[in-house]
């Protein structure tokens, strides 16, 4: 798998049964496409797709899954700066990061570039702030 | 005999009754007859009056019609058919064969016209609040609502939570709170025997003001000029 990955320039880990491999952020659509493209990868599901606050940074992690091979494999990667985190949109990758991409945007304000339509997903159109985020305050309650 | 039984005899004669049947339909002038004679038995609920009702109409009921359309109203009571959360699984279950809401006559219903009864089960979110306050006014008159768990009741475990509204009744007005996380189903069923007790007294209380104004009630107010309806 080693072998396969080294095209990706990515650090590639192993712990606790995770294969763990860290992209830049330019090269994460076409570090995807080969994921799921190489034969010997084969990763044909995207299982998961979080967003991880670091204060000074968010990290979105990908969690990929290969129906036919039967292995898995954990891709993360850094959003641009704190103050309007960006990272490219995997949606022409994997259909299914639609969904996940609206919940990271909904709840971290993450925003996918290239992302077809970015609407909120989980919350309602007007809500203010991000709740996923460490610095959102939970101790103020709105009254409906 | 003559004859198969079931067909009149061929000569036109009446097909004879037992001696018992005989009896029962045999006319008796009106007028007071002995308990026994009429098939009441004493001292088992079924006391025979012995005014003009009984003997002009025997069997029949009076009430008021406010009561008597509560009493109807009661026994069967139509839930708007939808769940929220977890609460919704225990409310299906109710439904279902073994604890059998069917027969308290509450049947679910998938649509807000002809419903009765609005059960809250499960978490009110905030996004949610607008279609649950809308489904509510598209129910006809007279509705209720139950809140079912914690959470439709005040939030519950999710109390303060930056989605989730505090409780139902900050958006309709709630007439029998169900406490659990979430309840079982006897504690709904038990909520729904409630409600029937809630509106059989309300009619009561209704019929009672009806039937006279109380001694310190204002006077009714006279129509004013251009506000009839029919103006």
């Amino acid at each position: 798998m080693t072998q396969a990955l080294s095209p990706l320039k990515a650090e590639v880990s192993a712990s606790l049964d995770e294969v763990t491999a860290s992209v830049e952020r330019d090269r994460l659509v076409d570090a995807c496409r080969l994921l799921r493209d190489d034969s010997r990868l084969d990763f044909d599901l995207l299982r998961c797709l979080t967003v991880v606050d670091y204060n000074d940074h968010f990290q979105v992690v990908y969690h990929l899954f290969s129906l036919s091979k039967r292995h898995k494999l954990v891709l993360k990667t850094r959003t641009a700066g704190a103050g309007k985190p960006t990272v490219p949109s995997v949606v022409s990758v994997w259909r299914t990061a639609d969904w996940y991409e609206r919940e990271g945007r909904d709840l971290f304000g993450v925003m996918f570039d290239g992302h077809p339509k970015m609407e909120p997903l989980l919350l309602w159109e007007g809500f203010e702030g991000f709740p996923g985020r460490k610095s959102f305050p939970f101790h103020e309650y709105k009254e409906y | 005999m003559k004859g198969a039984p079931g067909k009149p005899p061929a000569d036109g004669s009446k097909l004879p009754l037992p001696a018992d049947r005989e009896r029962q339909t045999a006319w008796t002038p009106a007028g007071p007859r002995a308990p026994a004679e009429q098939g009441i038995t004493l001292g088992k609920g079924n006391v025979a009056q012995a005014g003009l009702y009984a003997r002009a109409a025997p069997g029949i009921i009076t009430a008021r019609t406010e009561e008597l359309f509560a009493w109807a109203r009661k026994g069967s009571l139509w839930p708007l058919q939808f769940g929220l959360a977890c609460c919704a699984i225990e409310m299906i279950s109710t439904y279902m064969a073994h604890h059998d809401f069917d027969r308290l006559g509450v049947v679910t219903w998938p649509s807000p016209r002809q419903s009765d009864v609005m059960i809250v089960a499960g978490t009110v979110v905030k996004k949610m609040a607008e279609p649950i306050k809308l489904l509510y006014e598209q129910m006809p008159e007279p509705k209720w609502v139950i809140a079912m768990g914690s959470c439709a009741s005040n939030g519950g475990p999710y109390y303060r939570s930056y989605s989730v509204v505090m409780g139902v009744d900050h958006i309709i007005p709630v007439d029998v709170y169900v406490p659990g996380c979430p309840p079982r189903p006897e504690a709904l069923i038990d909520g729904i025997l409630r409600l029937q007790e809630k509106i059989q007294e309300d009619a009561k209380q209704r019929g009672g003001a009806a039937a006279g104004p109380a001694p310190n009630a204002l006077p009714p107010a006279r129509p004013q000029a251009g506000t009839s309806r029919r103006a």
